[in-house]
């Protein structure tokens, strides 16, 4: 995980949205009130390699806003407190849990999601190609954090060993309990990438 | 038999959507005009409302009303009610979903609400309420009456209610784990001469054990969206079935199964929690009928906690007789179940486990099921199968040992075979070949040289071996099958299984491609969606698909090959016996060049009408494939039929799991070295999907083994461990790195396929493995209880007694 995510610093991150922002009830209630102008809404977000502008309530979270506000479904939510994983997107290639991340303090950042893997004329990425060869996923609902968390690991390390791949993954739980599966996956996507 | 489809690894055609975040689940649909509906629960283990003053709430901007109880057809306790009022029987039970614009709004208005409750007095250990005096989780009764509603599968009333007291001299005896004297039980079952069976043992084991409950935890919180248009309902729903909702949930929603449209592309996990239609997904649909808008109901992670139900816990007490040969020959086994508000147990197959596994000459069940005010119970991975392998297979080591027998050896000389009976009327199965996979594995494991090694090693860490047995009946029979091959040529394979993740529902529409001897790039699975007509299916779960379905679809494909011949007969001349398909055509054995292609034949199908082309079908089939086929005819040649085959008894699924564990006795936390699962679930069907089940089922019993449980705090009756971070699930670092696995693939003779199923019984054999190598690490030390959490491996290091009672629950 990316060690400059902690719980302290999230909510920090919603103490200061939230006094910006007093009504706190979210997107329909607090645009009419007329406290909110201190904090800039309308954002510009790089999601994929392309702009967005998105409206994005003070204390949004960033899976909401993929999920609820672009249309980016493809990231999951199954705990939205930091446990599972399934949220997990890139931000400057680093894994990171989507729900435990406001979305106002992502402005700057180049932001990687499960949609954003495939490559322009629709062929997958050796991750999410080994992943499909090896029969990872089960149910499927733990699989695009567990794709984001291996991408981010090839892209640090396209030579990871097993070990070096189940540490990655330890931030992604799997009920399906898949997981030597998904280690095969990483490392067939790590041959695949040599 | 060679096989072109079966047995070979293919790419089922939902993994890419997985990949790449398209595939859907339902709270990936939107629908214009949607609101979003939130759950209020509970915040006291038993109890009624006694009003609700939602007044505030709904003068807020955005909120667009509240659903109660009093807005619902009315529930009689103790069926699990989609709302609750009258019984409010544990903490996170719903009690009115308030809909909004957003889902802020909704949860705004919710901390709104003010409901006024009555407490009731409540109970958290089965035992509590069974001894004299003790709370009773009712104010009717504290025991299950089961009743004939239980046979019928869409009952939404699962039983009555009873009331069992025991003294507590008696419950004193059970709780320090004896067998109580003269008590009265609700349930049971014996087969053969248990006296006479006892009298002929050489040694005999008593023990009591204790396997707590655990919650489901699918990773995907369930979720529901439905919406009306002209009476009939469309619902997005999170079930592990498709077309065996279909019933239950129209039934729950007031209407007629035609009037319901089920979508269900992808499930995110359900383990037997979302077999059928549940309560909340009642609430949904009555919701959108209220306010004339699609409604999406999403819960929380903790309250998928609450109402994902899971699996009953047991209190039990059990004795084995063996002879000196090594031949178990008597159990007697006691099981209280924990059933919390729901009633769920699972006695009868745990015993069955029993009875299947070591074959005894005698047997004797008694059981009660226990109300508590705890989370809902209802079927997970292997209901009462896994919970008592786990329970049982260091008893079993007992006897080996105290006999001089290989533990290995001693479950290879009581293994069933194709001809052992089974079960309370010791009826047959299809076939059974539990000694063949105990072979394959002893040898993969090298299991006798390991055994053979010293225990101690590495200062505070010694080695423990372990061996299990896992088995779940695992194949129904009578269900649909439909196939449709097109003008185009393309042969549409409708399955009407469900998603819950296996690949199963995939994988049993490759004996249809099999049958039709066509390419399996020719083939178009059709699922997800009733309107897109779906046949009558078994519910998914109970292991079962893989063998009920190759069946289903192997019927239809060989009532499509036999119209296809029928059609070329009348086109070309001769009888349908002249001719013979091959390349995806249809053509005369003599003369191959005769012949029509699929797509030919198909065209002339439609031509033909009739029974060709779906405007007649047969008597025997169900009203749902009727409405599927009703809905297909005229577009295409189709093939449809009841599976009708012969079924000879059980269709069971049998694995044994060996594993090699290394406790540190200074901390109490053991790391799994190896593990190997192997199955006799017949024929192969899909390799890598077995591979799946037998390592997933695996992870699944080391959960059970070493950590997740129910715990509730018995002053208060609050749960303690709502997360995945306290509850626990096993994560990628508490499983070994690779798991082994290995199938016996010998066919079953009940499936042309030669399949059955085996995804529950991957999960016991494991859990047994590791209670069998905790004992075996202990110098046979029987810890009387999963999961054996690290405190109790350090206290009985340190000989301190854990300070509570052999069959105390909810301990710390």
């Amino acid at each position: 995980m990316n060690p400059r995510l902690t719980r302290r610093r999230f909510i920090k991150g919603v103490i200061f949205s939230s006094a910006a922002a007093a009504s706190g009830t979210g997107l329909y209630l607090s645009a009419q009130s007329p406290s909110n102008a201190v904090v800039e809404r309308l954002l510009s977000l790089n999601i994929n390699g392309q702009t967005r502008l998105v409206d994005v309530a003070p204390s949004e979270t960033l899976a909401f806003t993929l999920r609820n506000k672009l249309g980016l479904t493809g990231t999951k939510v199954a705990c939205n407190r930091g446990e599972c994983g399934a949220c997990t997107v890139l931000l400057d290639d680093i894994a990171n849990y989507s729900c435990s991340i406001l979305t106002h303090t992502v402005k700057q950042t180049a932001i990687t999601t499960v949609e954003g893997l495939r490559s322009a004329d629709g062929t997958l990425s050796a991750v999410q190609q080994a992943f499909v060869e090896e029969l990872s996923p089960q149910c499927g609902f733990c699989t695009p954090g567990q794709v984001m968390s291996a991408t981010a690991l090839l892209r640090a390390n396209p030579s990871p060993t097993r070990e070096d791949a189940r540490q990655a993954l330890a931030g992604n739980l799997c009920r399906c309990g898949a997981y030597d599966h998904y280690l095969n996956g990483v490392m067939r996507a790590s041959e695949m990438l040599s | 038999m060679t096989f072109m489809h079966i047995g070979k690894d293919y790419t089922p055609p939902d993994v890419e959507g997985k990949v790449t975040g398209d595939a859907k689940y339902v709270e990936d649909f939107q629908r214009e005009g949607m609101v979003y509906a939130r759950l209020y629960t509970s915040p006291m283990p038993s109890g009624r409302v006694v009003n609700i003053d939602a007044t505030e709430a709904l003068r807020m901007d955005g909120v667009l009303g509240i659903i109660t109880a009093d807005d619902l057809p009315s529930s009689t306790a103790p069926a699990n009610p989609m709302l609750a009022s009258e019984d409010v029987t544990y903490v996170g039970q719903p009690i009115l979903a308030i809909a909004a614009i957003s889902d802020d709004i909704a949860e705004s208005a919710l901390e709104r609400v003010r409901v006024d409750f009555e407490s009731r007095p409540f109970v958290t250990d089965p035992l509590e309420s069974l001894v004299e005096g003790g709370p009773n989780a009712y104010p009717d009764g504290n025991v299950l009456q089961q009743s004939e509603a239980l046979e019928d599968e869409n009952a939404t009333i699962r039983g009555g209610f009873a009331t069992i007291k025991w003294p507590a001299a008696e419950m004193e005896r059970f709780r320090n784990g004896e067998e109580p004297r003269n008590v009265e039980f609700a349930d049971g079952w014996t087969y053969g001469d248990l006296d006479a069976a006892f009298a002929e043992a050489e040694v005999t084991v008593e023990h009591s054990f204790v396997t707590a409950g655990t919650p489901h935890h699918s990773l995907e919180p369930r979720s529901a969206m439905s919406y009306w248009e002209n009476g009939k309902c469309y619902f997005y729903g999170s079930t592990q079935s498709q077309s065996a909702v279909l019933d239950s949930l129209a039934s729950m929603l007031g209407i007629e199964t035609a009037d319901l449209c089920l979508i269900n592309e992808n499930t995110g996990g359900g383990f037997g929690s979302k077999g059928r239609s549940y309560p909340m997904m009642g609430v949904c649909g009555h919701f959108s009928r209220m306010l004339n808008r699609p409604v999406q109901l999403r819960i929380t992670r903790e309250q998928e906690f609450y109402v994902g139900v899971g699996r009953p816990g047991m209190q039990g007490w059990v004795k084995v007789g063996v002879k000196a040969d090594g031949t178990v020959t008597a159990i007697d086994v006691i099981i209280i179940s924990d059933g919390g508000p729901t009633g769920r147990n699972s006695a009868s197959s745990s015993a069955q486990h029993l009875s299947v596994v070591y074959t005894p000459d005698a047997m004797r069940l008694r059981n009660i099921p226990v109300f508590t005010n705890t989370a809902p119970r209802g079927a997970q991975r292997g209901p009462g199968q896994n919970e008592m392998s786990a329970a049982i297979a260091p008893i079993m080591d007992t006897a080996a040992r105290q006999l001089g027998i290989d533990r290995m050896e001693f479950r290879r000389l009581n293994a069933p075979h194709s001809e052992s009976p089974v079960y309370e009327n010791q009826g047959p199965m299809t076939s059974a070949f539990l000694g063949e996979a105990i072979d394959i594995a002893a040898t993969s494991f090298n299991w006798q040289e390991r055994e053979s090694q010293p225990r101690q090693r590495n200062g505070s860490k010694v080695r423990g071996l372990g061996v299990g047995l896992g088995y779940h009946s695992a194949g129904g029979s009578g269900y649909d099958g439909l196939v449709r091959i097109g003008p185009d040529g393309r042969i549409y394979l409708h399955s009407g299984a469900g998603n819950l993740g296996t690949y199963s529902y995939s994988d049993t529409t490759r004996a249809a491609a099999e049958v039709l001897q066509c390419r399996w790039e020719s083939c178009e699975i059709v699922a997800g969606n009733s309107d897109y007509h779906l046949p009558h299916a078994s519910a998914q779960g109970g292991s079962n698909t893989i063998f009920t379905h190759t069946r289903t679809n192997w019927v239809a494909a060989e009532d499509a090959v036999q119209k296809l011949k029928e059609i070329a007969a009348i086109e070309l001349g001769g009888t349908a016996d002249d001719f013979s398909i091959g390349g995806e055509r249809v053509f005369k054995t003599s003369d191959e060049s005769l012949g029509l292609t699929y797509g030919e034949a198909a065209a002339k199908a439609i031509e033909m009408g009739g029974k060709y082309s779906g405007q007649e079908y047969p008597d025997d089939i169900n009203p749902i494939t009727q409405r599927a086929v009703q809905g297909l005819a005229g577009t295409g040649l189709i093939g449809v039929a009841k599976d009708n085959l012969p079924k000879r008894g059980i269709a069971p699924g049998l694995t044994v799991g060996m594993a090699e564990i290394e406790i540190d006795l200074d901390t109490g936390k053991y790391e799994i070295l190896d593990y190997i699962g192997v199955s006799d679930c017949g024929t192969v069907i899909h390799p890598k999907g077995l591979s799946q089940q037998i390592n997933g089922g695996a992870v699944w019993g080391f959960g059970m083994a070493g950590s997740e449980r129910y715990v509730y705090d018995p002053q208060n009756g609050l749960p303690a461990n709502i997360g995945f971070y306290q509850a626990k699930l096993p994560t990628i670092l508490d499983v070994p790195s690779e798991l082994k696995n290995a199938a016996v693939d010998i066919a079953d003779p009940s499936n042309p396929a030669g399949g059955r199923g085996v995804g529950e019984p991957s999960q016991g054999c494991a859990v047994a493995a590791i209670t069998s190598a905790i004992a075996d690490a202990l110098d046979g030390h029987l810890f009387n209880r999963v999961p054996v959490t690290p405190d109790m491996i350090v206290n009985h290091v340190a000989q301190i007694e854990d300070g509570f009672k052999k069959l105390e629950l909810n301990t710390f």
